[in-house]
């Protein structure tokens, strides 16, 4: 019965510390990007479908991207004169929107390779890890920073790309303003626009 | 040539007095003048890109590498004489001299520009220059936003700049005067020369940019604002030499949301 008992146990403990290992990064930004890299590398190579890989590349995305912090900066000055409850609706919406997208541009790359070349330390709340696409026969290489945010050094948690020193936030952000500014300044349309990209 | 020495200074000073932002808020911030106008010209220039531009850079991708690497190698060359007036012009010398350095060694050693030794000798290549930079770093700041048609995302001071690289590019001036011919003896430098060159360029930009293109345009959700963002935080650290994850304003920006 012990022997039972220990074999369970051993099992549980394993299985909970594999699974662990298989979910934590580590906390420095360097390897947490090198991590994350070949974490998706190994989606992007695999022969999976491509809503497969997408739902992969969601999963890594929900636990190593700031995503609501993301949400609240593309939003703009706009945050401020929503209610709550627009503001849930919008982080909701914003964060399929942004799952979508993310996913939708990566699975164009079948086989990246992509070298971590160094890291440099903004100040306590951001690390630039610094990265190269390397080239192909038809893509020339890109630099692409990653914008991380340390301001809990063991959680660090991606907030931008900024790919050959075009930031995709601001971009993003910009985005969502002309949007807004085209009309009237409705928070609805942003709203029906992003339902309608999730949607498509 | 005195005439257009004039032109020049004009575009220069006129550009300067126009455009000079004092807030620096606004250096790097371009509002809308003409948005409808702009809308329909980009679409114009989808449907144009769509029909030759794109067809024609996929079909010069299917040339081989060596091929494609030599030709970007001979325009690139050609077009450093352009990026060394503009390191003049900016008052930065190191970069003049690195650009000096590399014209001659890829021109002669890398025959007319088609390899390019230089950068195995420690010649570092670098982004290039032009008449619009150097407005921005003395000072202009961009003006309005507009798309112009065939050649896209602009702004006043860009577009200034376009018509000063005119009188400043060497490659301009060799193929549009006829007296040089009979200082270079090379009769051959005709205007149409500067066109090709120009086009390749270009196709060769359109080329490495085929599946950057499609991808912004599937994934936004209003590809003109992505296009006019890109486009102005591009001139933006092209005046600055700097990425934008170096600038500070974008640290304030998130600064209010890790406060909340």
């Amino acid at each position: 019965m012990k022997r039972i008992f220990l074999s369970f146990l051993f099992f549980f403990v394993g299985s909970f510390l594999v699974q662990t290992k298989a979910i934590s990064y580590s906390s420095d930004p360097e390897s947490f990007i090198s991590e994350v890299i070949d974490e998706a590398k190994i989606i992007l190579s695999g022969s999976s479908s491509s809503d497969e890989k997408a739902e992969k590349l969601s999963q890594i995305a929900l636990k190593t991207v700031d995503i609501k912090g993301l949400a609240f900066y593309t939003l703009g000055k706009k945050r401020k004169e929503i209610t709550p409850e627009q503001l849930k609706k919008y982080e909701d919406l914003f964060e399929k929107y942004f799952l979508k997208s993310f996913t939708s541009r990566l699975t164009d790359y079948s086989d990246p390779k992509i070298s971590v070349l160094s890291s440099e330390v903004v100040n306590n709340k951001y690390t630039i890890v610094k990265t190269m696409l390397l080239k192909t026969d038809k893509k020339p290489e890109v630099k692409i920073d990653w914008r991380v945010y340390t301001k809990d050094p063991d959680n660090p948690l991606i907030r931008d790309l900024i790919i050959e020193g075009l930031s995709l936030a601001r971009t993003q952000k910009e985005e969502f303003a002309s949007v807004l500014s085209a009309n009237n300044n409705d928070i609805n349309v942003l709203f029906s626009t992003l339902e309608k990209f999730i949607n498509k | 040539m005195l005439e257009r020495l004039k032109i020049f200074i004009i575009i220069t000073v006129l550009s300067m007095v126009f455009l000079t932002n004092t807030n620096a808020d606004e250096k790097y911030t371009a509002n809308e003048c003409f948005e409808k106008f702009s809308r329909g010209t980009l679409k114009f220039n989808q449907a144009l890109d769509k029909a030759i531009f794109k067809p024609i850079a996929k079909g010069y991708r299917v040339l081989p590498q060596p091929i494609r690497t030599g030709t970007n190698n001979f325009v690139s060359n050609l077009r450093s004489l352009l990026s060394f007036s503009n390191n003049v012009l900016q008052g930065d010398f190191k970069s003049a001299g690195n650009t000096a350095g590399r014209f001659t060694i890829n021109t002669t050693v890398g025959i007319l520009g088609i390899f390019d030794p230089a950068s195995k000798m420690g010649f570092e290549k670098k982004p290039r220059e032009d008449f619009g930079q150097t407005l921005g770093v003395w000072g202009t700041g961009p003006g309005c936003y507009f798309v112009l048609p065939v050649l896209g995302p602009t702004t006043t001071r860009d577009a200034a700049g376009l018509i000063g690289n005119v009188f400043v590019d060497p490659v301009y001036h060799l193929t549009h005067n006829s007296e040089t011919d009979i200082i270079i003896g090379n009769e051959n430098l005709s205007e149409h020369n500067y066109y090709y060159y120009r086009g390749t360029d270009a196709i060769d930009f359109r080329s490495k940019n085929i599946e950057s293109f499609d991808s912004l345009e599937k994934n936004s959700i209003d590809f003109y604002a992505s296009l006019k963002s890109l486009y102005l935080q591009n001139r933006q650290q092209r005046i600055l030499n700097s990425p934008i994850s170096n600038s500070d304003s974008d640290d304030s920006d998130w600064e209010e949301i890790d406060n909340q």
